[in-house]
Protein backbone atom coordinates (compact mmCIF):
# COMPACT_ATOMS: atom_id res chain seq x y z
CA UNK A 1 0.00 0.00 0.00
CA UNK A 2 1.26 3.49 -0.69
CA UNK A 3 2.43 5.93 2.25
CA UNK A 4 1.60 9.66 1.97
CA UNK A 5 4.44 11.54 0.54
CA UNK A 6 4.30 14.01 2.69
CA UNK A 7 4.72 17.67 2.14
CA UNK A 8 5.92 20.25 4.84
CA UNK A 9 2.52 21.81 5.17
CA UNK A 10 0.58 18.47 5.26
CA UNK A 11 3.10 17.09 8.10
CA UNK A 12 1.30 18.14 11.05
CA UNK A 13 -2.26 16.32 9.84
CA UNK A 14 -0.54 12.98 9.57
CA UNK A 15 1.14 13.33 12.65
CA UNK A 16 -2.09 14.78 14.46
CA UNK A 17 -3.85 11.41 12.69
CA UNK A 18 -1.08 9.04 13.78
CA UNK A 19 -1.74 9.79 17.15
CA UNK A 20 -5.64 8.91 16.81
CA UNK A 21 -6.97 13.08 16.54
CA UNK A 22 -8.35 14.52 13.27
CA UNK A 23 -7.08 17.76 12.92
CA UNK A 24 -7.77 20.50 10.13
CA UNK A 25 -6.17 23.42 9.23
CA UNK A 26 -7.28 26.64 10.58
CA UNK A 27 -5.90 30.66 10.01
CA UNK A 28 -4.62 32.15 13.19
CA UNK A 29 -6.23 34.81 12.24
CA UNK A 30 -9.36 34.79 10.55
CA UNK A 31 -10.20 31.29 12.07
CA UNK A 32 -11.03 29.61 8.40
CA UNK A 33 -10.79 25.83 7.95
CA UNK A 34 -9.03 25.13 4.87
CA UNK A 35 -8.04 21.74 2.83
CA UNK A 36 -5.73 21.09 1.43
CA UNK A 37 -3.24 22.49 3.75
CA UNK A 38 -1.38 25.33 2.04
CA UNK A 39 1.33 28.00 3.18
CA UNK A 40 -1.16 31.36 3.21
CA UNK A 41 -4.95 31.49 3.91
CA UNK A 42 -6.36 32.61 0.50
CA UNK A 43 -9.70 34.98 2.61
CA UNK A 44 -6.76 36.74 4.65
CA UNK A 45 -3.15 36.19 3.55
CA UNK A 46 -2.36 35.49 6.74
CA UNK A 47 0.41 32.95 7.08
CA UNK A 48 -0.38 32.56 11.25
CA UNK A 49 -1.53 28.71 11.13
CA UNK A 50 -3.52 26.60 13.34
CA UNK A 51 -4.55 22.95 13.85
CA UNK A 52 -7.74 23.03 15.21
CA UNK A 53 -9.33 19.57 16.20
CA UNK A 54 -12.34 18.44 14.41
CA UNK A 55 -15.24 16.46 15.95
CA UNK A 56 -14.56 13.52 13.01
CA UNK A 57 -18.49 12.98 12.32
CA UNK A 58 -19.27 13.21 8.40
CA UNK A 59 -21.33 12.41 5.45
CA UNK A 60 -20.15 10.76 2.43
CA UNK A 61 -20.04 13.07 -0.25
CA UNK A 62 -19.30 10.47 -2.84
CA UNK A 63 -17.69 7.23 -3.31
CA UNK A 64 -16.54 5.13 -5.98
CA UNK A 65 -15.32 1.08 -6.43
CA UNK A 66 -11.93 0.54 -8.09
CA UNK A 67 -11.39 -2.21 -10.23
CA UNK A 68 -8.31 -3.72 -12.08
CA UNK A 69 -6.26 -2.21 -13.79
CA UNK A 70 -4.34 -1.04 -10.29
CA UNK A 71 -1.01 -1.32 -8.65
CA UNK A 72 -0.28 -4.98 -7.16
CA UNK A 73 -1.19 -4.14 -3.71
CA UNK A 74 -4.62 -2.44 -4.40
CA UNK A 75 -5.51 -4.96 -7.68
CA UNK A 76 -5.37 -7.49 -4.70
CA UNK A 77 -8.19 -5.96 -2.34
CA UNK A 78 -9.98 -4.99 -5.56
CA UNK A 79 -13.30 -4.42 -5.68
CA UNK A 80 -12.70 -1.80 -2.55
CA UNK A 81 -14.15 1.30 -1.89
CA UNK A 82 -12.67 4.84 -1.90
CA UNK A 83 -14.95 7.55 -0.21
CA UNK A 84 -14.98 11.33 0.19
CA UNK A 85 -16.04 12.54 3.27
CA UNK A 86 -17.52 15.72 4.09
CA UNK A 87 -17.11 16.69 8.12
CA UNK A 88 -20.72 17.46 9.74
CA UNK A 89 -19.30 20.75 11.35
CA UNK A 90 -17.37 22.38 7.83
CA UNK A 91 -19.24 20.14 4.83
CA UNK A 92 -16.55 22.71 2.66
CA UNK A 93 -14.00 20.25 4.02
CA UNK A 94 -13.85 16.44 2.22
CA UNK A 95 -11.62 13.75 3.40
CA UNK A 96 -10.78 11.19 1.04
CA UNK A 97 -10.80 7.55 2.84
CA UNK A 98 -11.86 4.45 3.27
CA UNK A 99 -14.77 3.09 4.30
CA UNK A 100 -14.03 0.35 6.88
CA UNK A 101 -15.86 -2.37 9.41
CA UNK A 102 -14.00 -1.10 12.44
CA UNK A 103 -9.99 0.57 13.03
CA UNK A 104 -7.55 -1.31 11.21
CA UNK A 105 -10.34 -3.42 8.97
CA UNK A 106 -8.69 -3.24 4.91
CA UNK A 107 -10.50 -1.31 2.51
CA UNK A 108 -12.41 -3.79 1.11
CA UNK A 109 -14.12 -5.30 4.29
CA UNK A 110 -17.12 -2.70 4.27
CA UNK A 111 -19.38 -4.05 1.00
CA UNK A 112 -19.82 -1.11 -1.68
CA UNK A 113 -23.18 -2.24 -1.69
CA UNK A 114 -23.86 -0.65 1.98
CA UNK A 115 -22.49 2.61 0.85
CA UNK A 116 -24.80 5.80 0.35
CA UNK A 117 -24.56 8.96 -0.53
CA UNK A 118 -25.45 10.80 2.31
CA UNK A 119 -24.67 8.23 5.31
CA UNK A 120 -23.07 8.77 8.47
CA UNK A 121 -19.33 8.24 9.14
CA UNK A 122 -16.95 9.05 11.73
CA UNK A 123 -12.80 9.16 11.92
CA UNK A 124 -11.44 6.43 13.49
CA UNK A 125 -7.60 5.68 13.38
CA UNK A 126 -5.54 2.91 11.67
CA UNK A 127 -3.52 1.16 14.49
CA UNK A 128 -1.34 -0.52 12.19
CA UNK A 129 -0.52 2.70 9.35
CA UNK A 130 -1.83 5.63 11.31
CA UNK A 131 -3.68 6.82 8.78
CA UNK A 132 -7.61 7.76 8.88
CA UNK A 133 -10.37 5.76 8.69
CA UNK A 134 -13.93 6.13 8.41
CA UNK A 135 -16.43 3.69 9.70
CA UNK A 136 -20.25 3.47 9.49
CA UNK A 137 -21.57 5.84 12.49
CA UNK A 138 -24.57 3.67 14.22
CA UNK A 139 -28.37 5.48 14.11
CA UNK B 1 -7.85 46.69 -28.18
CA UNK B 2 -7.05 45.03 -30.91
CA UNK B 3 -7.40 41.77 -29.77
CA UNK B 4 -6.93 37.98 -31.31
CA UNK B 5 -9.86 37.67 -32.51
CA UNK B 6 -9.86 36.18 -36.48
CA UNK B 7 -6.46 37.50 -36.67
CA UNK B 8 -5.24 34.20 -37.19
CA UNK B 9 -5.65 31.13 -39.17
CA UNK B 10 -5.30 27.24 -39.29
CA UNK B 11 -3.95 26.63 -42.28
CA UNK B 12 -2.26 23.54 -42.06
CA UNK B 13 -3.36 20.20 -40.14
CA UNK B 14 -1.10 16.78 -40.06
CA UNK B 15 -1.28 13.28 -38.06
CA UNK B 16 0.23 9.84 -37.96
CA UNK B 17 -1.49 6.41 -38.31
CA UNK B 18 -3.27 6.06 -34.38
CA UNK B 19 -2.44 2.47 -32.99
CA UNK B 20 -2.31 0.70 -30.46
CA UNK B 21 0.97 0.40 -31.31
CA UNK B 22 3.39 1.84 -33.38
CA UNK B 23 6.75 1.04 -34.46
CA UNK B 24 8.12 4.53 -34.67
CA UNK B 25 9.30 6.21 -31.71
CA UNK B 26 7.88 9.67 -30.24
CA UNK B 27 9.84 11.65 -31.97
CA UNK B 28 9.74 10.21 -35.07
CA UNK B 29 6.18 10.59 -35.41
CA UNK B 30 6.59 14.31 -33.86
CA UNK B 31 8.32 14.99 -37.00
CA UNK B 32 5.98 13.34 -39.46
CA UNK B 33 2.98 14.71 -38.12
CA UNK B 34 4.44 18.39 -38.32
CA UNK B 35 6.02 17.69 -41.61
CA UNK B 36 2.35 16.81 -42.58
CA UNK B 37 0.65 19.60 -41.18
CA UNK B 38 3.61 22.07 -42.72
CA UNK B 39 2.93 20.54 -46.04
CA UNK B 40 -0.53 20.70 -46.09
CA UNK B 41 -0.18 24.39 -45.66
CA UNK B 42 2.67 25.11 -48.35
CA UNK B 43 4.68 26.73 -46.07
CA UNK B 44 8.26 25.40 -45.93
CA UNK B 45 9.76 24.65 -42.50
CA UNK B 46 12.16 26.98 -42.66
CA UNK B 47 10.01 30.27 -42.15
CA UNK B 48 8.30 28.20 -39.06
CA UNK B 49 9.28 30.62 -36.11
CA UNK B 50 7.02 29.49 -33.27
CA UNK B 51 6.12 26.35 -31.46
CA UNK B 52 3.53 25.50 -28.80
CA UNK B 53 3.09 22.30 -26.74
CA UNK B 54 2.24 20.65 -23.87
CA UNK B 55 4.34 20.32 -20.82
CA UNK B 56 4.39 16.73 -21.01
CA UNK B 57 5.21 15.94 -24.77
CA UNK B 58 8.61 14.71 -24.95
CA UNK B 59 9.81 16.13 -27.75
CA UNK B 60 11.55 19.05 -27.36
CA UNK B 61 12.10 22.77 -29.46
CA UNK B 62 15.68 21.63 -29.88
CA UNK B 63 15.26 18.01 -31.24
CA UNK B 64 12.02 19.15 -33.28
CA UNK B 65 13.63 22.40 -34.87
CA UNK B 66 16.93 20.35 -35.85
CA UNK B 67 15.09 17.62 -37.38
CA UNK B 68 12.62 19.55 -39.57
CA UNK B 69 14.62 22.15 -40.40
CA UNK B 70 12.95 25.60 -38.60
CA UNK B 71 14.59 28.70 -38.90
CA UNK B 72 15.17 31.00 -36.06
CA UNK B 73 12.44 30.28 -33.79
CA UNK B 74 11.23 33.59 -31.97
CA UNK B 75 8.64 32.28 -29.96
CA UNK B 76 8.10 29.27 -27.90
CA UNK B 77 5.67 27.67 -25.50
CA UNK B 78 4.60 24.71 -23.38
CA UNK B 79 0.84 24.46 -21.77
CA UNK B 80 0.54 22.48 -18.60
CA UNK B 81 -2.10 20.06 -17.25
CA UNK B 82 -1.78 17.59 -19.13
CA UNK B 83 -5.28 17.18 -21.74
CA UNK B 84 -6.27 20.87 -20.51
CA UNK B 85 -3.55 22.38 -22.84
CA UNK B 86 -4.28 21.05 -25.89
CA UNK B 87 -6.50 24.22 -27.26
CA UNK B 88 -4.47 26.47 -25.25
CA UNK B 89 -1.27 25.36 -27.34
CA UNK B 90 -2.92 26.91 -30.46
CA UNK B 91 -4.22 29.89 -28.22
CA UNK B 92 -0.63 30.72 -27.58
CA UNK B 93 0.45 30.65 -31.03
CA UNK B 94 -2.36 32.69 -32.06
CA UNK B 95 -1.79 35.48 -29.26
CA UNK B 96 1.64 35.49 -30.17
CA UNK B 97 1.25 35.92 -34.16
CA UNK B 98 -1.44 38.36 -33.44
CA UNK B 99 1.32 40.42 -31.11
CA UNK B 100 3.84 39.99 -33.68
CA UNK B 101 5.85 37.57 -31.89
CA UNK B 102 6.43 35.06 -34.80
CA UNK B 103 4.83 34.77 -38.13
CA UNK B 104 4.32 30.86 -38.86
CA UNK B 105 3.16 28.51 -35.70
CA UNK B 106 3.12 24.85 -35.19
CA UNK B 107 1.65 23.42 -32.38
CA UNK B 108 1.73 19.26 -32.10
CA UNK B 109 1.87 16.48 -30.07
CA UNK B 110 3.06 13.01 -29.94
CA UNK B 111 2.46 10.46 -27.62
CA UNK B 112 2.60 6.90 -27.40
CA UNK B 113 -0.07 5.97 -24.58
CA UNK B 114 -0.89 3.18 -26.45
CA UNK B 115 1.93 0.81 -25.82
CA UNK B 116 3.92 3.09 -23.39
CA UNK B 117 3.31 3.28 -19.32
CA UNK B 118 0.46 4.35 -17.56
CA UNK B 119 1.30 7.47 -15.81
CA UNK B 120 -0.53 6.72 -12.84
CA UNK B 121 1.53 3.27 -12.41
CA UNK B 122 4.48 5.65 -11.61
CA UNK B 123 3.91 6.55 -7.68
CA UNK B 124 7.53 8.04 -7.23
CA UNK B 125 6.74 11.19 -9.87
CA UNK B 126 3.26 11.71 -8.12
CA UNK B 127 1.44 14.79 -9.05
CA UNK B 128 2.51 17.48 -6.53
CA UNK B 129 0.20 18.37 -3.67
CA UNK B 130 -3.14 16.47 -3.60
CA UNK B 131 -1.29 12.94 -3.91
CA UNK B 132 -1.12 12.80 -0.66
CA UNK B 133 -4.34 12.87 0.46
CA UNK B 134 -5.54 10.34 -2.42
CA UNK B 135 -3.95 7.82 -3.23
CA UNK B 136 -2.91 6.09 -0.24
CA UNK B 137 -6.52 5.50 -0.11
CA UNK B 138 -6.27 3.55 -3.74
CA UNK B 139 -7.78 6.42 -5.66
CA UNK B 140 -4.88 5.85 -8.12
CA UNK B 141 -6.14 6.90 -11.23
CA UNK B 142 -7.46 9.87 -13.54
CA UNK B 143 -10.76 7.46 -14.21
CA UNK B 144 -10.61 6.91 -10.16
CA UNK B 145 -10.46 10.61 -9.96
CA UNK B 146 -13.11 11.67 -12.44
CA UNK B 147 -15.64 8.78 -11.02
CA UNK B 148 -15.70 10.22 -7.80
CA UNK B 149 -17.66 13.61 -9.35
CA UNK B 150 -19.31 11.59 -11.68
CA UNK B 151 -21.39 9.71 -8.51
CA UNK B 152 -21.94 12.82 -7.02
CA UNK B 153 -23.20 14.38 -10.23
CA UNK B 154 -25.78 11.54 -11.42
CA UNK B 155 -26.61 11.92 -7.73
CA UNK B 156 -27.66 15.49 -7.50
CA UNK B 157 -28.98 15.75 -10.87
CA UNK B 158 -30.47 12.31 -11.68
CA UNK B 159 -28.24 11.75 -14.66
CA UNK B 160 -27.78 8.14 -15.54
CA UNK B 161 -25.36 5.30 -17.08
CA UNK B 162 -27.71 5.90 -20.04
CA UNK B 163 -26.55 9.25 -20.59
CA UNK B 164 -23.03 8.54 -20.38
CA UNK B 165 -23.74 5.32 -23.01
CA UNK B 166 -25.12 7.89 -25.43
CA UNK B 167 -21.89 10.22 -25.10
CA UNK B 168 -19.79 7.02 -26.02
CA UNK B 169 -22.07 5.78 -28.64
CA UNK B 170 -22.03 8.90 -30.71
CA UNK B 171 -18.53 8.81 -30.84
CA UNK B 172 -18.32 5.50 -31.88
CA UNK B 173 -20.92 6.09 -34.24
CA UNK B 174 -18.82 8.66 -35.94
CA UNK B 175 -15.41 6.63 -35.29
CA UNK B 176 -17.40 3.84 -37.52
CA UNK B 177 -17.40 6.67 -40.50
CA UNK B 178 -13.66 7.23 -40.34
CA UNK B 179 -11.29 5.12 -41.43
CA UNK B 180 -8.07 6.35 -39.67
CA UNK B 181 -10.04 5.93 -35.93
CA UNK B 182 -9.08 3.09 -33.99
CA UNK B 183 -12.50 1.61 -33.69
CA UNK B 184 -13.18 2.23 -37.36
CA UNK B 185 -14.78 -1.13 -37.50
CA UNK B 186 -16.09 -1.75 -34.12
CA UNK B 187 -19.65 -0.60 -33.57
CA UNK B 188 -20.86 -0.12 -29.91
CA UNK B 189 -24.49 -1.34 -28.89
CA UNK B 190 -26.10 -0.45 -25.60
CA UNK B 191 -25.41 -4.23 -24.45
CA UNK B 192 -21.82 -3.90 -25.19
CA UNK B 193 -21.98 -1.08 -22.38
CA UNK B 194 -24.36 -1.74 -20.21
CA UNK B 195 -22.60 -5.33 -19.55
CA UNK B 196 -18.65 -4.59 -19.62
CA UNK B 197 -16.55 -4.62 -16.74
CA UNK B 198 -16.43 -1.66 -14.26
CA UNK B 199 -12.80 0.22 -14.45
CA UNK B 200 -14.01 2.34 -11.29
CA UNK B 201 -17.62 2.66 -10.90
CA UNK B 202 -19.52 3.94 -11.89
CA UNK B 203 -17.36 3.93 -15.07
CA UNK B 204 -17.11 1.13 -16.98
CA UNK B 205 -15.10 0.23 -20.22
CA UNK B 206 -16.53 2.31 -22.76
CA UNK B 207 -16.60 5.30 -20.36
CA UNK B 208 -12.87 5.30 -20.66
CA UNK B 209 -10.68 6.82 -23.34
CA UNK B 210 -8.49 5.07 -25.92
CA UNK B 211 -4.86 4.41 -25.25
CA UNK B 212 -3.20 4.74 -28.32
CA UNK B 213 0.51 5.79 -30.41
CA UNK B 214 -0.16 8.72 -32.94
CA UNK B 215 1.07 12.18 -33.15
CA UNK B 216 -0.60 15.07 -34.92
CA UNK B 217 0.03 18.82 -35.65
CA UNK B 218 -1.42 22.01 -36.59
CA UNK B 219 0.34 25.28 -38.71
CA UNK B 220 -0.95 28.82 -37.13
CA UNK B 221 -0.58 32.07 -39.06
CA UNK B 222 -1.60 35.49 -39.07
CA UNK B 223 -5.14 36.08 -41.08
CA UNK B 224 -3.45 38.02 -44.40
CA UNK B 225 -0.67 35.33 -44.62
CA UNK B 226 -3.58 32.53 -44.43
CA UNK B 227 -4.65 33.58 -47.96
CA UNK B 228 -1.31 32.65 -49.41
CA UNK B 229 -1.99 29.00 -48.28
CA UNK B 230 -3.23 26.30 -49.74
CA UNK B 231 -6.08 25.48 -47.88
CA UNK B 232 -8.77 27.53 -47.04
CA UNK B 233 -8.31 29.25 -43.89
CA UNK B 234 -10.15 28.37 -40.67
CA UNK B 235 -10.00 31.30 -38.32
CA UNK B 236 -9.35 31.39 -34.30
CA UNK B 237 -12.46 33.26 -33.85
CA UNK B 238 -11.55 33.31 -30.21
CA UNK B 239 -9.14 31.52 -27.43
CA UNK B 240 -9.29 30.89 -23.97
CA UNK B 241 -7.11 29.33 -21.01
CA UNK B 242 -9.44 28.85 -17.79
CA UNK B 243 -8.16 27.75 -13.78
CA UNK B 244 -10.63 28.93 -12.03
CA UNK B 245 -10.32 29.99 -7.89
CA UNK B 246 -9.86 27.61 -5.34
CA UNK B 247 -9.65 24.95 -7.83
CA UNK B 248 -7.49 21.24 -7.27
CA UNK B 249 -7.58 19.81 -10.46
CA UNK B 250 -8.72 16.36 -11.21
CA UNK B 251 -9.51 15.58 -7.41
CA UNK B 252 -11.59 19.36 -7.09
CA UNK B 253 -13.47 18.21 -3.83
CA UNK B 254 -12.18 20.76 -1.97
CA UNK B 255 -14.50 23.88 -3.17
CA UNK B 256 -18.24 24.93 -2.04
CA UNK B 257 -19.29 23.49 -5.90
CA UNK B 258 -16.79 20.54 -6.97
CA UNK B 259 -18.96 20.17 -10.52
CA UNK B 260 -18.41 23.76 -11.44
CA UNK B 261 -14.99 23.12 -13.48
CA UNK B 262 -12.87 25.26 -15.17
CA UNK B 263 -14.80 24.80 -18.48
CA UNK B 264 -17.12 27.49 -16.71
CA UNK B 265 -13.82 29.75 -16.18
CA UNK B 266 -12.99 29.24 -19.97
CA UNK B 267 -16.48 29.39 -20.64
CA UNK B 268 -16.67 33.20 -19.71
CA UNK B 269 -13.87 34.46 -21.70
CA UNK B 270 -14.72 32.57 -24.22
CA UNK B 271 -17.79 34.19 -25.20
CA UNK B 272 -16.93 37.65 -23.69
CA UNK B 273 -14.60 38.06 -26.95
CA UNK B 274 -17.47 36.61 -29.57
CA UNK B 275 -19.87 37.35 -32.12
CA UNK B 276 -21.50 34.32 -31.57
CA UNK B 277 -23.35 32.27 -28.66
CA UNK B 278 -23.83 28.54 -28.04
CA UNK B 279 -26.77 28.69 -30.05
CA UNK B 280 -24.73 29.16 -33.00
CA UNK B 281 -22.45 26.48 -32.92
CA UNK B 282 -22.84 24.34 -35.66
CA UNK B 283 -20.41 21.35 -34.50
CA UNK B 284 -18.11 20.72 -31.36
CA UNK B 285 -15.17 18.77 -30.64
CA UNK B 286 -15.22 18.45 -26.59
CA UNK B 287 -12.66 16.99 -24.46
CA UNK B 288 -13.71 12.89 -23.67
CA UNK B 289 -11.16 11.13 -22.00
CA UNK B 290 -14.27 9.95 -19.91
CA UNK B 291 -17.74 10.61 -21.04
CA UNK B 292 -19.02 12.02 -17.74
CA UNK B 293 -16.76 15.05 -18.93
CA UNK B 294 -19.40 15.73 -21.73
CA UNK B 295 -22.24 16.62 -20.12
CA UNK B 296 -20.43 18.84 -17.36
CA UNK B 297 -18.68 20.46 -20.96
CA UNK B 298 -21.96 20.84 -22.40
CA UNK B 299 -22.85 23.10 -18.64
CA UNK B 300 -19.76 24.61 -18.60
CA UNK B 301 -19.60 26.05 -22.36
CA UNK B 302 -23.52 27.31 -21.89
CA UNK B 303 -25.55 24.62 -24.00
CA UNK B 304 -27.58 23.46 -21.14
CA UNK B 305 -28.46 24.99 -17.67
CA UNK B 306 -26.87 23.92 -14.90
CA UNK B 307 -27.73 19.86 -13.93
CA UNK B 308 -28.62 19.10 -17.48
CA UNK B 309 -26.05 18.66 -19.21
CA UNK B 310 -27.34 14.87 -19.01
CA UNK B 311 -30.66 15.32 -20.24
CA UNK B 312 -29.12 17.04 -23.25
CA UNK B 313 -27.44 14.25 -24.46
CA UNK B 314 -31.02 12.59 -24.87
CA UNK B 315 -32.75 11.99 -28.79
CA UNK B 316 -29.48 11.69 -30.53
CA UNK B 317 -28.65 14.89 -29.43
CA UNK B 318 -24.76 14.62 -29.80
CA UNK B 319 -25.38 12.48 -32.84
CA UNK B 320 -25.50 13.60 -36.70
CA UNK B 321 -28.38 15.47 -37.04
CA UNK B 322 -28.63 16.14 -33.90
CA UNK B 323 -28.86 19.47 -31.83
CA UNK B 324 -25.20 19.47 -31.41
CA UNK B 325 -22.80 17.27 -32.78
CA UNK B 326 -19.73 15.92 -31.17
CA UNK B 327 -16.53 14.84 -31.72
CA UNK B 328 -17.34 14.07 -35.11
CA UNK B 329 -14.09 12.25 -36.20
CA UNK B 330 -14.87 9.57 -33.00
CA UNK B 331 -12.62 11.48 -30.39
CA UNK B 332 -10.97 10.30 -27.54
CA UNK B 333 -13.29 7.60 -26.55
CA UNK B 334 -13.01 6.23 -30.26
CA UNK B 335 -10.59 7.87 -32.79
CA UNK B 336 -7.45 8.03 -30.99
CA UNK B 337 -6.69 9.75 -27.54
CA UNK B 338 -3.46 11.96 -27.87
CA UNK B 339 -4.41 14.37 -25.19
CA UNK B 340 -7.23 15.94 -27.54
CA UNK B 341 -5.09 16.91 -30.50
CA UNK B 342 -7.00 14.79 -32.39
CA UNK B 343 -10.32 16.80 -31.55
CA UNK B 344 -8.54 20.49 -32.70
CA UNK B 345 -7.61 18.73 -36.37
CA UNK B 346 -11.52 17.52 -36.62
CA UNK B 347 -12.65 21.07 -35.77
CA UNK B 348 -10.52 22.17 -38.49
CA UNK B 349 -11.62 19.35 -40.83
CA UNK B 350 -15.20 20.23 -40.22
CA UNK B 351 -14.62 23.78 -41.08
CA UNK B 352 -12.72 22.93 -44.69
CA UNK B 353 -16.10 20.84 -45.15
CA UNK B 354 -13.66 17.62 -45.36
CA UNK B 355 -14.86 15.41 -42.22
CA UNK B 356 -15.64 12.25 -42.71
CA UNK B 357 -19.12 13.07 -40.35
CA UNK B 358 -19.26 16.10 -42.31
CA UNK B 359 -21.97 18.22 -40.89
CA UNK B 360 -23.76 20.16 -43.84
CA UNK B 361 -22.52 23.73 -43.87
CA UNK B 362 -20.83 24.24 -40.49
CA UNK B 363 -19.57 27.90 -40.16
CA UNK B 364 -18.56 27.39 -36.67
CA UNK B 365 -16.97 24.76 -34.28
CA UNK B 366 -15.74 24.46 -30.62
CA UNK B 367 -13.18 22.78 -29.72
CA UNK B 368 -12.49 22.09 -25.89
CA UNK B 369 -9.34 20.49 -23.98
CA UNK B 370 -9.76 19.10 -20.83
CA UNK B 371 -12.26 19.94 -18.11
CA UNK B 372 -11.54 18.59 -14.97
CA UNK B 373 -7.86 20.27 -14.98
CA UNK B 374 -6.96 24.01 -15.72
CA UNK B 375 -8.21 23.70 -19.39
CA UNK B 376 -8.37 25.91 -23.02
CA UNK B 377 -10.81 26.18 -25.53
CA UNK B 378 -11.09 27.96 -28.89
CA UNK B 379 -14.19 28.74 -31.44
CA UNK B 380 -13.38 28.57 -34.49
CA UNK B 381 -15.11 29.97 -37.62
CA UNK B 382 -14.55 30.25 -41.71
CA UNK B 383 -16.68 33.13 -41.89
CA UNK B 384 -14.77 36.28 -41.31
Amino acid sequence: MLSPVIDPEGAPFWRYAAQGELRVQACADCGELRFPPRPCCPHCRSFGIEWRPVSGHGRVWSYVVPHPPLLPDYAERAPYNVIVVELVEAPHIRLVGNLVTGPGAPIDSLPAERIRIGARVRFVADPASGLPQWVPERS
Amino acid sequence: MAGIKDATAIVGIGQTAFAKQLAEDERTLACRAVVAALDDAGIDPGEVDALASFTMEETDEVELAKAVGFGDLTFFSRVGYGGGGSCATVAHLATAIAAGQATVGVAWRSRKRGSGPRPWRNTVAQLPTPAQWTRPYGLLRPVDEIAMLTRRYMHEYGATRDHLFNVALACRNRANQNPAAVMYDRPLTREMYMTSRWISEPLCLFDNCLETDGALACVVVSRERARDCRRPPVYVHSAAQGLPAQHHGMVNYWNDDPLTGPSWATARHLWKHADFTPEDVDVAQIYDAFTALIPLSLEGYGFCGRGEGGAFTEQGALESGGRLPINTGGGGLSEAYVHGFNLINEGVKQLRGSSTAQVPGAATCLVTAGEGVPTSALLLTNRS
